[in-house]
Protein backbone atom coordinates (compact mmCIF):
# COMPACT_ATOMS: atom_id res chain seq x y z
CA UNK A 1 0.00 0.00 0.00
CA UNK A 2 1.16 3.10 -1.05
CA UNK A 3 2.27 5.77 2.05
CA UNK A 4 -0.73 8.09 0.84
CA UNK A 5 -3.34 5.27 0.94
CA UNK A 6 -1.84 4.40 4.62
CA UNK A 7 -2.07 8.27 5.69
CA UNK A 8 -5.74 8.40 4.07
CA UNK A 9 -6.53 5.29 6.01
CA UNK A 10 -5.32 6.30 9.19
CA UNK A 11 -7.88 9.41 9.14
CA UNK A 12 -10.75 7.30 8.09
CA UNK A 13 -10.10 4.99 11.30
CA UNK A 14 -9.20 7.98 13.27
CA UNK A 15 -12.82 9.53 12.38
CA UNK A 16 -14.19 5.97 12.87
CA UNK A 17 -12.96 5.96 17.07
CA UNK A 18 -14.45 9.34 17.00
CA UNK A 19 -17.63 7.87 15.42
CA UNK A 20 -17.38 5.29 18.16
CA UNK A 21 -16.94 7.77 21.22
CA UNK A 22 -19.95 9.68 19.88
CA UNK A 23 -22.09 6.54 19.64
CA UNK A 24 -20.89 5.65 23.45
CA UNK A 25 -21.59 8.92 24.45
CA UNK A 26 -25.47 9.17 23.11
CA UNK A 27 -26.11 5.36 25.12
CA UNK A 28 -24.55 6.52 27.97
CA UNK A 29 -26.42 9.95 28.22
CA UNK A 30 -29.70 7.67 26.98
CA UNK A 31 -29.11 5.84 30.03
CA UNK A 32 -28.16 8.53 31.90
CA UNK A 33 -31.57 9.72 31.89
CA UNK A 34 -33.43 6.29 32.00
CA UNK A 35 -31.70 5.65 35.07
CA UNK A 36 -31.51 9.14 36.48
CA UNK A 37 -27.82 8.43 36.71
CA UNK A 38 -25.57 11.21 37.94
CA UNK A 39 -22.91 8.60 37.69
CA UNK A 40 -23.66 8.30 33.79
CA UNK A 41 -24.06 11.71 33.07
CA UNK A 42 -20.47 12.22 34.35
CA UNK A 43 -19.11 9.55 32.60
CA UNK A 44 -20.17 11.23 29.35
CA UNK A 45 -18.47 14.40 30.21
CA UNK A 46 -15.06 12.76 30.41
CA UNK A 47 -16.12 11.02 27.24
CA UNK A 48 -15.91 14.26 25.81
CA UNK A 49 -12.77 15.48 26.72
CA UNK A 50 -11.35 12.76 24.19
CA UNK A 51 -13.64 13.75 21.70
CA UNK A 52 -12.34 16.81 21.89
CA UNK A 53 -8.39 15.66 21.78
CA UNK A 54 -9.30 13.65 18.15
CA UNK A 55 -10.78 16.74 16.89
CA UNK A 56 -7.65 18.41 17.50
CA UNK A 57 -5.67 15.40 15.71
CA UNK A 58 -7.62 14.74 12.89
CA UNK A 59 -7.60 18.40 12.51
CA UNK A 60 -3.41 18.56 12.27
CA UNK A 61 -4.10 15.26 9.75
CA UNK A 62 -6.47 16.68 7.21
CA UNK A 63 -4.34 20.07 7.29
CA UNK A 64 -1.14 18.03 6.76
CA UNK A 65 -2.51 15.56 3.78
CA UNK A 66 -3.75 18.73 1.83
CA UNK A 67 -0.56 21.04 2.41
CA UNK A 68 1.82 17.47 1.52
CA UNK A 69 0.07 15.73 -0.30
CA UNK A 70 -2.16 18.12 -2.48
CA UNK A 71 -4.65 15.59 -3.39
CA UNK A 72 -7.26 15.86 -6.14
CA UNK A 73 -10.77 13.56 -6.74
CA UNK A 74 -12.52 11.41 -4.30
CA UNK A 75 -8.81 11.67 -1.92
CA UNK A 76 -9.24 15.72 -2.06
CA UNK A 77 -13.00 15.18 -1.23
CA UNK A 78 -12.62 12.64 1.26
CA UNK A 79 -10.09 14.88 3.30
CA UNK A 80 -12.09 18.24 2.87
CA UNK A 81 -15.09 16.26 3.84
CA UNK A 82 -13.37 14.82 6.59
CA UNK A 83 -12.18 18.59 7.70
CA UNK A 84 -16.44 18.86 7.85
CA UNK A 85 -17.04 15.55 9.32
CA UNK A 86 -14.51 15.46 12.18
CA UNK A 87 -16.50 19.06 14.04
CA UNK A 88 -19.82 17.09 13.37
CA UNK A 89 -18.94 14.61 15.73
CA UNK A 90 -17.34 16.90 18.72
CA UNK A 91 -20.40 18.92 18.36
CA UNK A 92 -22.58 15.94 19.16
CA UNK A 93 -20.32 15.50 21.77
CA UNK A 94 -21.31 18.93 22.99
CA UNK A 95 -25.02 17.99 23.01
CA UNK A 96 -24.86 14.75 24.69
CA UNK A 97 -23.26 16.51 27.53
CA UNK A 98 -26.00 19.39 27.29
CA UNK A 99 -28.40 16.78 27.29
CA UNK A 100 -26.27 14.01 30.24
CA UNK A 101 -25.88 16.99 33.03
CA UNK A 102 -30.23 17.60 32.97
CA UNK A 103 -30.47 13.74 33.74
CA UNK A 104 -31.21 14.27 37.50
CA UNK A 105 -33.19 17.66 36.97
CA UNK A 106 -36.19 16.31 34.90
CA UNK A 107 -37.77 14.10 37.05
CA UNK A 108 -39.89 12.84 37.90
CA UNK A 109 -41.34 12.49 34.73
CA UNK A 110 -43.87 14.62 33.10
CA UNK A 111 -43.80 13.57 29.64
CA UNK A 112 -46.01 10.69 28.39
CA UNK A 113 -45.36 7.54 26.58
CA UNK A 114 -41.97 7.95 26.05
CA UNK A 115 -41.75 10.13 23.61
CA UNK A 116 -38.25 11.29 24.88
CA UNK A 117 -36.85 7.95 24.75
CA UNK A 118 -38.12 7.55 21.24
CA UNK A 119 -36.76 10.78 20.15
CA UNK A 120 -33.15 9.50 21.81
CA UNK A 121 -33.73 6.08 19.75
CA UNK A 122 -34.45 7.74 16.37
CA UNK A 123 -31.21 10.55 16.73
CA UNK A 124 -29.09 7.27 18.36
CA UNK A 125 -29.97 5.16 15.00
CA UNK A 126 -29.70 8.07 12.67
CA UNK A 127 -25.59 8.58 14.17
CA UNK A 128 -25.45 5.02 13.86
CA UNK A 129 -26.43 4.75 10.13
CA UNK A 130 -24.90 8.02 8.95
CA UNK A 131 -21.24 6.59 10.55
CA UNK A 132 -22.00 3.05 9.08
CA UNK A 133 -22.61 4.92 5.25
CA UNK A 134 -19.37 6.89 5.92
CA UNK A 135 -17.19 3.15 6.90
CA UNK A 136 -19.33 0.99 4.04
CA UNK A 137 -19.57 4.29 1.06
CA UNK A 138 -23.05 3.65 1.30
CA UNK A 139 -24.98 6.89 -0.56
CA UNK A 140 -28.30 4.64 -0.32
CA UNK A 141 -27.79 4.76 3.35
CA UNK A 142 -26.43 7.82 3.65
CA UNK A 143 -29.88 9.02 1.73
CA UNK A 144 -32.02 7.03 4.14
CA UNK A 145 -30.51 9.38 7.53
CA UNK A 146 -31.03 12.74 5.37
CA UNK A 147 -35.21 11.50 4.83
CA UNK A 148 -34.76 10.22 8.46
CA UNK A 149 -34.37 14.14 9.58
CA UNK A 150 -37.83 14.89 8.88
CA UNK A 151 -39.76 12.25 11.39
CA UNK A 152 -36.94 13.41 14.37
CA UNK A 153 -38.28 17.12 13.80
CA UNK A 154 -41.96 15.75 13.62
CA UNK A 155 -41.25 14.07 16.70
CA UNK A 156 -39.41 17.17 18.11
CA UNK A 157 -42.09 19.21 17.54
CA UNK A 158 -44.75 16.76 18.99
CA UNK A 159 -43.18 17.13 22.39
CA UNK A 160 -42.12 20.92 22.04
CA UNK A 161 -45.88 21.15 22.02
CA UNK A 162 -46.45 19.21 24.46
CA UNK A 163 -44.48 20.86 26.95
CA UNK A 164 -45.96 24.07 26.25
CA UNK A 165 -49.33 22.49 27.12
CA UNK A 166 -47.50 21.16 30.47
CA UNK A 167 -46.18 24.67 30.95
CA UNK A 168 -50.00 26.40 30.92
CA UNK A 169 -51.45 24.04 32.67
CA UNK A 170 -49.22 23.27 35.59
CA UNK A 171 -47.17 26.49 36.78
CA UNK A 172 -44.86 23.60 38.80
CA UNK A 173 -43.48 21.81 35.74
CA UNK A 174 -42.26 24.96 34.61
CA UNK A 175 -38.80 24.05 35.48
CA UNK A 176 -38.60 20.60 34.55
CA UNK A 177 -40.16 21.33 31.21
CA UNK A 178 -37.55 24.42 30.67
CA UNK A 179 -34.93 21.60 31.35
CA UNK A 180 -36.61 19.21 29.00
CA UNK A 181 -36.90 21.71 26.22
CA UNK A 182 -33.30 22.13 26.52
CA UNK A 183 -33.00 18.36 26.30
CA UNK A 184 -35.03 17.97 23.09
CA UNK A 185 -33.32 20.46 21.23
CA UNK A 186 -29.83 19.12 21.98
CA UNK A 187 -31.32 15.72 20.66
CA UNK A 188 -33.07 17.32 17.43
CA UNK A 189 -29.39 19.22 16.89
CA UNK A 190 -27.24 15.76 17.11
CA UNK A 191 -30.01 14.34 14.47
CA UNK A 192 -28.98 17.09 12.79
CA UNK A 193 -25.36 16.56 12.57
CA UNK A 194 -25.79 12.87 11.27
CA UNK A 195 -27.85 14.38 8.48
CA UNK A 196 -24.68 16.81 7.95
CA UNK A 197 -22.38 14.09 8.06
CA UNK A 198 -24.96 12.11 5.41
CA UNK A 199 -24.62 14.62 3.41
CA UNK A 200 -20.44 14.80 3.57
CA UNK A 201 -20.80 10.96 3.02
CA UNK A 202 -23.36 11.80 -0.49
CA UNK A 203 -20.42 14.50 -1.62
CA UNK A 204 -17.72 12.04 -1.24
CA UNK A 205 -19.35 9.62 -2.93
CA UNK A 206 -20.91 11.24 -5.90
CA UNK A 207 -18.87 14.35 -5.57
CA UNK A 208 -21.90 16.42 -5.83
CA UNK A 209 -23.19 19.08 -2.46
CA UNK A 210 -26.07 17.34 -1.21
CA UNK A 211 -26.84 20.57 0.97
CA UNK A 212 -29.54 23.17 0.15
CA UNK A 213 -30.51 21.35 -3.13
CA UNK A 214 -32.90 24.32 -3.26
CA UNK A 215 -29.97 26.58 -4.80
CA UNK A 216 -29.14 24.44 -6.85
CA UNK A 217 -30.82 24.07 -9.54
CA UNK A 218 -30.31 21.40 -12.25
CA UNK A 219 -27.42 20.52 -10.23
CA UNK A 220 -29.65 19.08 -7.62
CA UNK A 221 -31.23 16.33 -10.40
CA UNK B 1 -10.94 30.09 -13.40
CA UNK B 2 -13.89 28.66 -15.39
CA UNK B 3 -16.98 27.90 -13.50
CA UNK B 4 -18.88 24.39 -14.41
CA UNK B 5 -22.27 26.44 -14.10
CA UNK B 6 -20.59 29.29 -16.40
CA UNK B 7 -21.51 28.97 -20.32
CA UNK B 8 -18.09 29.03 -22.30
CA UNK B 9 -18.64 32.44 -24.41
CA UNK B 10 -15.48 32.29 -26.24
CA UNK B 11 -15.10 30.43 -29.68
CA UNK B 12 -12.88 27.39 -30.80
CA UNK B 13 -9.51 28.18 -31.81
CA UNK B 14 -8.46 24.76 -32.90
CA UNK B 15 -10.40 21.69 -33.49
CA UNK B 16 -9.34 18.56 -33.99
CA UNK B 17 -10.99 15.63 -35.35
CA UNK B 18 -9.98 11.81 -35.28
CA UNK B 19 -6.76 12.67 -35.55
CA UNK B 20 -3.85 10.01 -36.58
CA UNK B 21 -0.18 9.98 -36.67
CA UNK B 22 2.38 7.67 -36.97
CA UNK B 23 6.07 7.93 -37.04
CA UNK B 24 6.58 4.67 -39.27
CA UNK B 25 5.27 1.89 -38.03
CA UNK B 26 4.59 3.50 -34.57
CA UNK B 27 1.28 4.62 -34.09
CA UNK B 28 1.12 7.50 -31.54
CA UNK B 29 -1.97 9.63 -32.14
CA UNK B 30 -5.20 6.98 -32.29
CA UNK B 31 -8.43 9.01 -33.30
CA UNK B 32 -7.61 12.17 -30.75
CA UNK B 33 -10.63 14.52 -31.61
CA UNK B 34 -11.21 17.83 -29.22
CA UNK B 35 -11.90 21.09 -29.05
CA UNK B 36 -10.02 24.18 -27.99
CA UNK B 37 -10.88 27.80 -27.06
CA UNK B 38 -9.79 30.80 -28.10
CA UNK B 39 -8.24 32.86 -24.59
CA UNK B 40 -8.37 29.31 -22.68
CA UNK B 41 -5.53 28.04 -21.03
CA UNK B 42 -5.66 23.73 -22.36
CA UNK B 43 -3.61 21.44 -20.21
CA UNK B 44 -2.60 17.99 -21.68
CA UNK B 45 -1.83 15.27 -19.57
CA UNK B 46 -0.76 12.10 -19.41
CA UNK B 47 2.11 9.32 -19.03
CA UNK B 48 4.94 9.54 -20.98
CA UNK B 49 4.50 8.01 -24.61
CA UNK B 50 1.20 8.99 -24.82
CA UNK B 51 1.06 11.38 -27.53
CA UNK B 52 1.10 14.78 -25.48
CA UNK B 53 4.39 16.59 -27.41
CA UNK B 54 3.20 15.07 -30.80
CA UNK B 55 -0.16 16.43 -30.69
CA UNK B 56 1.70 19.96 -30.18
CA UNK B 57 3.76 19.47 -33.09
CA UNK B 58 1.02 18.57 -35.08
CA UNK B 59 -0.51 22.31 -34.96
CA UNK B 60 2.50 23.82 -36.20
CA UNK B 61 3.57 21.02 -38.26
CA UNK B 62 6.76 20.93 -37.16
CA UNK B 63 7.34 17.21 -37.39
CA UNK B 64 7.58 17.46 -40.57
CA UNK B 65 11.38 17.92 -40.42
CA UNK B 66 11.16 14.36 -39.41
CA UNK B 67 10.95 11.70 -41.97
CA UNK B 68 8.34 8.38 -42.29
CA UNK B 69 5.48 11.17 -40.86
CA UNK B 70 2.21 9.81 -41.64
CA UNK B 71 -0.58 12.46 -40.44
CA UNK B 72 -4.93 11.81 -41.24
CA UNK B 73 -8.00 12.97 -39.70
CA UNK B 74 -8.57 16.88 -39.65
CA UNK B 75 -6.85 19.75 -37.44
CA UNK B 76 -7.96 23.39 -37.64
CA UNK B 77 -7.31 26.87 -36.63
CA UNK B 78 -10.34 29.68 -36.84
CA UNK B 79 -11.85 26.91 -39.05
CA UNK B 80 -9.09 26.25 -41.66
CA UNK B 81 -7.65 23.07 -42.16
CA UNK B 82 -3.70 23.42 -40.62
CA UNK B 83 -2.48 20.50 -43.31
CA UNK B 84 -5.28 20.83 -46.44
CA UNK B 85 -6.22 24.51 -46.29
CA UNK B 86 -3.39 25.96 -48.55
CA UNK B 87 -1.87 27.16 -45.63
CA UNK B 88 1.62 28.70 -45.73
CA UNK B 89 3.42 26.76 -43.03
CA UNK B 90 6.01 29.98 -42.53
CA UNK B 91 2.56 31.69 -41.32
CA UNK B 92 1.12 28.84 -39.69
CA UNK B 93 4.49 28.97 -36.97
CA UNK B 94 3.97 32.51 -36.81
CA UNK B 95 0.62 32.19 -36.14
CA UNK B 96 1.21 29.19 -33.85
CA UNK B 97 4.25 29.81 -31.56
CA UNK B 98 5.96 26.76 -29.64
CA UNK B 99 8.01 26.94 -26.21
CA UNK B 100 9.89 23.67 -25.34
CA UNK B 101 10.74 21.62 -22.64
CA UNK B 102 14.89 22.79 -22.21
CA UNK B 103 15.11 26.55 -22.93
CA UNK B 104 16.68 27.10 -26.69
CA UNK B 105 17.78 30.65 -26.77
CA UNK B 106 19.48 31.15 -29.93
CA UNK B 107 23.79 31.86 -29.14
CA UNK B 108 23.17 35.43 -29.72
CA UNK B 109 22.33 38.66 -27.63
CA UNK B 110 19.06 39.17 -25.37
CA UNK B 111 17.56 41.80 -28.33
CA UNK B 112 18.74 39.38 -31.31
CA UNK B 113 16.74 36.42 -30.06
CA UNK B 114 14.09 38.58 -29.74
CA UNK B 115 14.25 40.86 -33.04
CA UNK B 116 14.90 37.18 -35.04
CA UNK B 117 11.70 36.34 -35.45
CA UNK B 118 10.01 39.99 -37.08
CA UNK B 119 13.29 40.24 -38.81
CA UNK B 120 12.32 37.05 -40.58
CA UNK B 121 9.12 38.79 -41.36
CA UNK B 122 10.48 41.54 -42.88
CA UNK B 123 10.65 44.30 -40.15
CA UNK B 124 13.79 46.00 -40.75
CA UNK B 125 13.15 49.74 -39.36
CA UNK B 126 15.50 49.88 -35.95
CA UNK B 127 12.83 52.06 -33.81
CA UNK B 128 10.25 49.45 -34.94
CA UNK B 129 12.42 46.41 -33.98
CA UNK B 130 13.39 48.02 -30.56
CA UNK B 131 9.57 48.98 -30.12
CA UNK B 132 8.28 45.33 -30.80
CA UNK B 133 11.31 43.98 -28.82
CA UNK B 134 10.36 45.96 -25.81
CA UNK B 135 6.95 45.34 -25.87
CA UNK B 136 7.98 41.36 -26.25
CA UNK B 137 9.74 41.61 -23.34
CA UNK B 138 7.39 43.18 -20.95
CA UNK B 139 4.87 40.45 -21.95
CA UNK B 140 7.59 38.22 -21.28
CA UNK B 141 8.10 39.48 -17.72
CA UNK B 142 11.37 40.01 -18.52
CA UNK B 143 12.09 43.72 -19.58
CA UNK B 144 12.85 45.34 -15.89
CA UNK B 145 15.67 42.21 -15.50
CA UNK B 146 17.17 42.47 -19.08
CA UNK B 147 16.76 46.29 -20.19
CA UNK B 148 20.25 47.37 -19.14
CA UNK B 149 21.86 44.32 -20.77
CA UNK B 150 20.35 43.71 -23.92
CA UNK B 151 23.23 43.41 -25.79
CA UNK B 152 25.03 40.59 -23.62
CA UNK B 153 24.43 37.02 -24.78
CA UNK B 154 21.12 35.22 -23.79
CA UNK B 155 22.96 32.15 -23.04
CA UNK B 156 24.86 34.06 -19.94
CA UNK B 157 20.70 34.43 -18.45
CA UNK B 158 19.72 31.76 -16.07
CA UNK B 159 17.22 28.75 -16.77
CA UNK B 160 13.93 30.75 -15.78
CA UNK B 161 15.05 33.91 -17.88
CA UNK B 162 16.23 31.69 -20.55
CA UNK B 163 12.69 30.71 -20.85
CA UNK B 164 10.90 33.47 -20.50
CA UNK B 165 13.41 35.05 -23.32
CA UNK B 166 12.03 31.88 -25.73
CA UNK B 167 7.97 32.98 -24.70
CA UNK B 168 9.42 36.49 -25.14
CA UNK B 169 10.87 35.61 -28.89
CA UNK B 170 7.60 33.70 -29.77
CA UNK B 171 5.58 36.16 -28.83
CA UNK B 172 7.12 38.87 -31.06
CA UNK B 173 5.80 38.16 -34.27
CA UNK B 174 2.06 37.88 -32.19
CA UNK B 175 1.75 34.72 -32.42
CA UNK B 176 -2.85 33.55 -31.93
CA UNK B 177 -1.54 30.43 -30.10
CA UNK B 178 1.10 29.61 -27.83
CA UNK B 179 2.08 25.76 -27.45
CA UNK B 180 3.85 24.89 -24.37
CA UNK B 181 6.04 21.61 -24.27
CA UNK B 182 6.69 21.26 -20.62
CA UNK B 183 7.92 24.76 -20.49
CA UNK B 184 8.82 24.58 -16.11
CA UNK B 185 10.30 20.92 -16.08
CA UNK B 186 13.97 22.57 -16.37
CA UNK B 187 12.98 25.41 -14.08
CA UNK B 188 12.73 26.07 -10.26
CA UNK B 189 9.29 27.03 -8.20
CA UNK B 190 10.34 30.64 -8.28
CA UNK B 191 11.11 30.62 -11.61
CA UNK B 192 8.06 28.38 -12.85
CA UNK B 193 6.02 30.75 -10.43
CA UNK B 194 6.87 33.36 -12.95
CA UNK B 195 6.10 31.76 -15.77
CA UNK B 196 2.85 30.54 -14.72
CA UNK B 197 1.74 34.40 -13.69
CA UNK B 198 3.10 34.68 -17.16
CA UNK B 199 0.60 31.97 -18.88
CA UNK B 200 -2.52 33.91 -16.93
CA UNK B 201 -1.47 37.56 -17.89
CA UNK B 202 -0.97 36.02 -21.67
CA UNK B 203 -4.29 33.85 -21.91
CA UNK B 204 -5.67 37.28 -22.22
CA UNK B 205 -5.34 37.52 -25.81
CA UNK B 206 -3.11 34.44 -26.38
CA UNK B 207 -4.54 30.82 -26.76
CA UNK B 208 -2.19 28.53 -24.98
CA UNK B 209 -1.75 24.75 -24.96
CA UNK B 210 0.81 23.16 -21.99
CA UNK B 211 1.81 19.89 -22.11
CA UNK B 212 2.83 19.31 -18.37
CA UNK B 213 3.91 16.79 -16.18
CA UNK B 214 3.26 18.18 -12.94
CA UNK B 215 -0.60 17.48 -11.80
CA UNK B 216 -0.46 20.55 -9.81
CA UNK B 217 0.70 23.03 -12.46
CA UNK B 218 -1.98 21.98 -14.55
CA UNK B 219 -4.65 22.49 -11.72
CA UNK B 220 -2.93 25.95 -11.50
CA UNK B 221 -3.08 27.48 -14.81
CA UNK B 222 -5.51 25.89 -16.77
CA UNK B 223 -8.95 26.44 -17.80
CA UNK B 224 -9.28 22.74 -19.26
CA UNK B 225 -7.43 19.70 -18.82
CA UNK B 226 -7.06 16.84 -21.21
CA UNK B 227 -5.68 13.57 -20.60
CA UNK B 228 -4.11 11.21 -23.14
CA UNK B 229 -3.11 7.69 -23.09
CA UNK B 230 -1.66 5.32 -25.74
CA UNK B 231 -2.33 8.33 -28.48
CA UNK B 232 -6.16 8.67 -27.13
CA UNK B 233 -7.83 11.11 -25.39
CA UNK B 234 -9.34 9.30 -22.23
CA UNK B 235 -11.14 12.67 -20.73
CA UNK B 236 -11.48 16.68 -21.29
CA UNK B 237 -13.11 18.68 -19.20
CA UNK B 238 -12.86 22.06 -17.36
CA UNK B 239 -9.75 21.94 -15.16
CA UNK B 240 -12.15 22.27 -11.74
CA UNK B 241 -14.33 19.30 -13.10
CA UNK B 242 -11.01 17.34 -13.83
CA UNK B 243 -9.47 17.78 -10.22
CA UNK B 244 -12.40 17.37 -8.18
CA UNK B 245 -15.07 15.15 -10.14
CA UNK B 246 -13.80 13.83 -12.68
CA UNK B 247 -16.05 11.02 -15.06
CA UNK B 248 -13.61 8.55 -15.99
CA UNK B 249 -12.15 5.77 -13.71
CA UNK B 250 -8.77 6.16 -15.40
CA UNK B 251 -8.39 10.37 -15.21
CA UNK B 252 -9.04 9.60 -11.03
CA UNK B 253 -6.06 6.96 -10.93
CA UNK B 254 -3.78 8.98 -13.03
CA UNK B 255 -4.12 12.30 -11.53
CA UNK B 256 -4.26 10.86 -7.73
CA UNK B 257 -0.43 8.57 -8.55
CA UNK B 258 -2.42 5.15 -8.53
CA UNK B 259 -2.32 5.11 -12.81
CA UNK B 260 -0.93 1.45 -13.42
Amino acid sequence: MRQFDTELKELREGIMTMAGIAEDMIDLTIQAHSERSASKAEQVMQQDRLLDEWELRLDQVCIDLLALRAPAATDLRRIASSLKIVPELERIGDHCCNIARRATYVHPPILSSGSLERLGQETRAMVRQSVDAFVGNDAGLARMVIQADDSVDELYGSIYRELLRLMMSDPLCIERASHLILVIKNWERIADQATNIAEEVLFILEGRSAKHTYLQGDAAE
Amino acid sequence: MLNPKTPETKPVKLSVKDMHFSYGEKKVLDGLSLDIHAERVTAIIGPSGCGKSTFLKCFNRIHEVASEVKVGGDMQIDGIDIYRGGIDVVDLRRRIGMVFQKPNPFPKSIYENVAYGPRLFGVKDRAALDELVEDALRKAALWDEVKDRLKESATGMSGGQQQRLCIARALAVSPEVLLMDEPCSALDPIATAKIEELIIELKEHLTIVIVTHNMQQAARVSDYTALFWLGRLVEMDLTERIFTTPRERMTEDYITGRFG
